[in-house]
């Protein structure tokens, strides 16, 4: 009986992890209502519990894909995969007004580059602090803070060490997580209710996984404008980190 | 036919994807620049057309709107498969620089934010 039901996961793994998605979303939806009468949102919850299964995932099997790494939820790895959460952010762009978008473009452009310089300050004086002091440990884990991709990126154009390579991507997924679980907290702190304060957002909380979450936990209509300028955060990381980041980096240490 | 919009929405994604990476080798960086990002771009410049000329019917748009609509799950899908147990074990180090990002990006959001007057023009005409 388990090898047919096994078969069945792993034939129909991205078919299986849409019901299993839909059951999250029921009962996040139903805790929502019945734990905090609304006011955390059903798709934060969602998140939460996400995470806390990928962390159960992950200490069972050891893998690095958290939940996807049994075979019974292996169809995650897929739904949750970088082709289809890049083609449905795409897709959200249909509700972008160009007017919005328009005026708002310069301040997030603005806000783009503060999401850049401003977390690879931190992570670079952080690293400092814990010892670290040549130029490309400190440029990896500074891109790192930046986000998880421009991280091993950078540490690979400037060939650093791969243990520091993996910190550099514990630092952008630990700051994903973070950006997907507390924006919903911060919401009212930030002023997140207009499309040109989810730009700014979207230009500073520089991941496109935390942004996109974190807004979708916020306000669903908020995503495709946090989303779209998201986007550009790991190409300008990626251009900027192992260029001149680092040769700045190399001339004060 | 919905199935229009979903092959227009392919067709911007592909094309975004493919110009970041043209973009990226261009500028010499081993990532895609933006790829996404202009890929979005594209979708918003062709719905713009689509409606001024009129050839994106409403049954077309639904193809788009089914995928944006699937975004939610997708994220709680990708949020199950984050390797968090490392990303928790990468040490105090890892745990504070990320912290301190967050707080200090938080601040300057709610800082850039707060100047925003919502003028009367600004406010969404509906």
């Amino acid at each position: 009986m388990n090898t047919l039901l096994q078969k069945l996961a792993v034939d129909n793994g991205l078919i299986l992890s849409f019901a299993i998605v839909g059951l999250v979303v029921f009962c996040s939806g139903f805790l929502s209502r019945k734990l905090t009468f609304g006011r955390v949102q059903g798709s934060a919850i969602a998140i939460l519990i996400g995470l806390t299964l990928a962390y159960v995932g992950g200490r069972m099997t050891g893998g690095s894909k958290g939940l996807a790494d049994l075979t019974y939820f292996s169809g995650l790895a897929l739904m949750g995969g970088n082709m289809l959460r890049d083609f449905a952010i795409v897709a959200t762009a249909f509700e972008v007004q160009p007017a919005e978008a328009k005026r708002a473009g310069w301040i997030g452009a603005v806000a783009l580059l503060i999401g850049t310089f401003l977390p690879f300050i931190i992570g670079v004086s952080i690293a400092y602090a814990f010892g670290y002091r040549d130029a490309i440990s400190l440029t990896t884990i500074g891109a790192g803070t930046v986000t998880y991709i421009v991280g091993p990126v950078t540490g690979a154009a400037i060939g650093a060490s791969s243990e520091v390579i993996t910190l550099s991507i514990a630092v952008g997924v630990f700051k994903a997580i973070l950006v997907m679980v507390t924006t919903p907290m911060l919401a009212k702190f930030m002023h997140l209710k207009t499309p040109r304060s989810a730009m700014v957002f979207g230009g500073l909380a520089g991941t496109v996984s935390g942004v996109s979450a974190g807004l979708a936990a916020t306000d669903r209509s908020l995503v495709p404008y946090g989303a779209l300028v998201a986007t550009f955060h790991t190409g300008l990381g990626c251009l900027l980190a192992p260029s001149l980041l680092y040769f700045i980096v190399r001339a004060l240490v | 036919m919905p199935l229009y919009g979903t092959a227009l929405l392919a067709g911007c994604h592909l094309t975004g994807i493919l110009l970041g990476e043209l973009l990226g080798r261009a500028l010499g960086v081993q990532a895609n620049v933006g790829g996404v990002g202009i890929a979005m771009l594209l979708l918003i410049a062709v719905r713009f057309y689509g409606h001024k000329h009129g050839w994106l019917q409403v049954k077309s748009e639904e193809g788009v709107n089914y995928w944006a609509a699937l975004y939610i799950p997708v994220v709680i899908a990708m949020a199950m498969q984050q390797n968090v147990v490392k990303a928790l074990s990468g040490g105090p180090m890892v745990l504070l620089t990320a912290i301190a990002t967050v707080t200090a990006c938080a601040g300057c959001v709610s800082f850039i934010n707060r100047r925003e007057v919502v003028t009367a023009d600004e406010a969404p005409k509906n």
